[in-house]
């Protein structure tokens, strides 16, 4: 290993033990989150020693068949989202305004684009890309953000362009990304100059299915009462998730997890001391105050048990059939939580609403993520009508700390929580 | 010219000019928002379409269904149709384009009733056979929800003769921009503005007929108007709807040459092919256009566009116009700048709103760019 590589590997220790302080679980049977990340960026620093090839692809995209053929997926908004949680988002979107790009974009997409040029951030930098894998079913900044990339390293781009689905899933969509889908394979075949390996996808996508649905099953620990876990700790846990989904790594970890979340709810164990108010979360997690938000909320003894981003990666799992992975894997794509319809997103808000059986729901309307964002105020509107609870929407951005302001946050949960209060009191 | 004056006038009042319309004819009539609205469909199905844009009368309304860094665009449209101004309308068509249209077709289609409602989710890759394939179907799919929603057939002689009455359009519109270009003291910008406006609200056979006449009249006196030295530019981005611009730019003796607009070049450029069925040459236009930055053509393909354009119209700079919170445009703009970089092309970027009327700042801005051409 080069001293590059270990240099890497400190500064990524460093960080992780950094985040890990605050949610990490030790498993009898399996390794920490902290040991699993360790692994995998390291092997993924290394990629070029070890002769495997690296892709960067979108948190949204189908990740399963890269796994298959043993190319290491790498997620800049994962990246994104560490930088976030480090602080270090406020400077390096500052050198991404300095290159020309405006301060009104996805930060998620400054921080990396600037840290590419870097290799500054949290861990020294991602590994080089030796492929880039864009899927749009998030977002039309991804596109836009990978096409900046592409130029950068001069390396391939794989765009899989999964439509919009207002009010539906269309025929002629279904078609164009299946055939998308056969594409993609192809330019797997093609990046790593051999067939592709049908079986092993088969066996990835039973991993893939089966993590989502431990990450489901683990985020559904929290309908009890009191929950055995928070948003807070879903947003550290579904690192993996996102980012290892196809490997039997992260079913393993998922299976500790929720061993564990279930031994809590056997013994009755709360993350919230004295859970009062339950509360549900919208939209990506301002991670540079994340404890400070967690705290804030705890000290009304209000949990906040659910969210509509962590779900996201099993929200679209009905759609999937095991046996036609690759088939079923077009309309799963397509029909996620950020590719549909806002009556839809509100009807899923409402169903955990239920699920969860939540006092409250607090929305941050997120600057960095206009589709995630925009419909957000109609959302709002159509929960308080059909479900009569309050309501909190509080303006900031997932990264640039800059957005963030306290006193004045401060002061409106500290508002709507009375609200909150003052009807639990009179509904007895 | 008198015609542009009646040009401007319409352009200043579209919807009382629309309203006649309707209660003179009974004109259907349609609401776009973006250059990728299939339109000819809808003139085939025998309504109008009609490109929208916001009020310069401020947000209120749109301000509890979208946040304040939606782009200004978006939020004027959506203001205008809660204010009750678009009440008109019999339909609303909605291509998608970025993040905030989409958003904003969803808000529409929860807020705000309308006869019809379409969404034109095109491909958002334009250069692979399936994305091909599929703007294909997706043009046959809205054939038949304007048929539906309009209670009108589309039959192939519509279409056939809506594609030749925008190309006939587009042909003109070509001539304009050459002459224009020629010897841009052939009109002042506003005129040239205000027909680029009337292009996009007209009933679109009298438009071609205002056009033909205007541009008779413009070749005949183009030899008498001097060639002047002031310095020609280029504009870039994404809509221009302040005709102020142009007087800035004149004031600081400077002229517009080109432009690499959504409302501008991008909308008229490239013919539809006669020779090929009617919705297959249409979707081929759609493919085969510069295209939009929320479409992918390519990596360098706007850059270079833009590059070939400023030589072809031998223009001294360049001036970025981009919508706030506007992020396709937003994104490729450090990129293509770089580009013109490379070539010495001087370029001003120019952060705008959709509702503001340009200022003394920007006269200032503009003044000490063309100075320095
Ligand atoms: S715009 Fe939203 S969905 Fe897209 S990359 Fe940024 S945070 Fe993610
Ligand atoms: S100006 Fe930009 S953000 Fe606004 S609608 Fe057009 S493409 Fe979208």
């Amino acid at each position: 290993m080069n001293s590059d590589n270990s240099d890497f590997l400190k500064t990524l220790g460093i960080y992780l033990l950094s985040q890990a302080k605050k949610f990490s679980l030790k498993f009898k049977k399996a390794p920490t989150m902290k040991d699993l990340m360790m692994v995998y960026y390291s092997e993924a620093k290394s990629a070029r020693l070890t002769g495997k090839k690296v892709a960067w692809i979108t948190s949204g995209g189908p990740v399963e068949p890269l796994i298959a053929m043993d190319i290491i997926p790498i997620y800049p908004e994962n990246h994104g989202a560490m930088i976030g949680a480090s602080k270090m988002g406020a400077g390096l979107c500052e050198k991404a305004e300095a290159m020309g790009y405006s301060n009104d974009l996805c930060s998620y997409a400054r921080s990396d684009i600037a840290c590419a040029t870097v290799n500054g951030g949290p861990i020294g930098g991602l590994p080089r890309p030796d492929m880039l894998v864009c899927c749009n079913n998030i977002c039309g900044t991804v596109l836009k953000w990978y096409e900046v990339q592409a130029r950068y390293f001069n390396v391939p781009l794989f765009i899989l362009d999964t439509p919009f689905c207002h009010t539906g899933y269309s025929e002629e969509a279904a078609r164009y990304v299946r055939a998308q889908i056969d594409e993609y394979i192809l330019f797997i075949e093609d990046a790593c100059k051999k067939k592709y390996d049908f079986e092993r996808l088969r066996q990835v996508g039973h991993l893939s299915y089966e993590g989502q649905q431990l990450w489901q099953a683990v985020l559904d620990t929290a309908a009890h009462r009191p929950a055995p876990m928070s948003a807070f700790d879903a947003f550290y846990h579904l690192a993996l998730i996102v980012t290892l989904r196809g490997t039997k790594e992260a079913v393993n970890y998922y299976q500790q997890l929720l061993a564990t979340m279930k031994d809590r709810v056997a013994r009755g164990i709360s993350v919230v001391p004295n859970e009062k108010y339950r509360l549900l979360w919208d939209n990506i997690p301002i991670w540079p105050r994340t404890r400070w938000l967690s705290q804030k909320f705890a000290s009304h003894n209000a949990c906040l048990v659910a969210d509509t981003y962590t779900s996201a990666w099993c929200g679209a799992m009905k759609y999937i059939d095991e046996s036609k992975f690759l088939d079923s894997m077009a309309e799963a794509y397509t029909r996620i939580y950020l590719n549909i319809g806002v009556d839809e997103m509100a009807k899923m808000v409402i169903e955990m609403i239920d699920k969860y059986n939540v006092d409250g729901f607090v929305l941050h309307s997120n600057r960095s993520c206009k589709p995630y964002s925009f419909g957000q105020l109609d959302i709002q509107r159509i929960v308080e009508k059909e479900r009569g609870i309050p309501c909190l929407m509080i303006e900031a951005d997932m990264v640039d700390d800059r957005s963030f302001s306290e006193s004045q946050i401060s002061t409106r949960i500290d508002a709507f929580m009375e609200i909150i209060k003052d009807r639990k009191k009179t509904e007895g | 010219m008198d015609k542009i004056a009646e040009l401007r006038t319409i352009v200043d009042h579209p919807y009382s000019y629309l309203q006649k319309l309707k209660d003179q004819t009974g004109q259907k009539i349609v609401g776009t928002v973006c250059s990728y609205a299939p339109e000819e469909l809808i003139f085939a199905a025998g309504a109008l379409p009609v490109r929208l844009f916001g009020s310069d009368s401020g947000i209120h309304r749109a301000d509890l269904h979208l946040q304040s860094y939606c782009c200004s665009l978006v939020r004027g449209i959506l203001e205008e149709a809660l204010s009750g101004r678009l009440d008109l309308l019999d339909g609303m068509v909605f291509p998608h384009t970025c993040d905030s249209i989409q958003r904003l077709s969803d808000v529409w289609r929860l807020n705000l009733v309308k006869p019809f409602h379409a969404d034109v989710v095109l491909p958002v890759k334009l250069s692979t056979p399936s994305a091909r394939q599929y703007l294909l179907d997706v043009l046959k799919k809205f054939k038949t929800d304007l048929e539906r929603g309009l209670a009108q057939e589309i039959t192939e002689a519509n279409l056939i003769h809506a594609v030749k009455i925008y190309n006939a359009i587009r042909a003109l519109m070509t001539r304009l921009y050459q002459l224009r270009c020629e010897n841009p003291q052939v009109l002042k910008g506003q005129d040239f503005h205000t027909i680029i406006r009337a292009a996009m609200i007209m009933e679109r056979e009298a438009f071609l007929e205002d056009l033909a006449a205007i541009l008779s009249e413009l070749t005949k006196t183009a030899s008498e108007k001097k060639p002047s030295h002031a310095k020609r530019l280029v504009l870039s981005g994404g809509i221009c709807s302040s005709p102020d611009i142009y007087d800035a730019i004149e004031d600081a003796d400077g002229v517009v040459v080109g432009d690499d607009l959504c409302t501008g070049s991008r909308y008229f450029e490239s013919v539809i092919n006669e020779n090929l069925p009617p919705l297959t040459a249409i979707a081929q236009r759609y493919a085969e256009r510069a295209s939009c930055p929320a479409k992918h053509a390519g990596l360098t393909n706007r850059g270079e566009g833009l590059v070939k354009m400023v030589k072809d119209c031998r223009a001294d700079g360049v001036v970025f116009l981009l919508l706030k919170f506007c992020d396709p445009h937003a994104f490729d703009y450090p990129y293509i700048k770089d580009m013109l970089d490379r070539e010495k092309i001087p370029t001003l970027l120019l952060e705008i709103e959709e509702q503001t009327q340009a200022g003394g700042q920007l006269q200032t801005r503009m003044e000490t760019f063309i100075q320095i051409l």
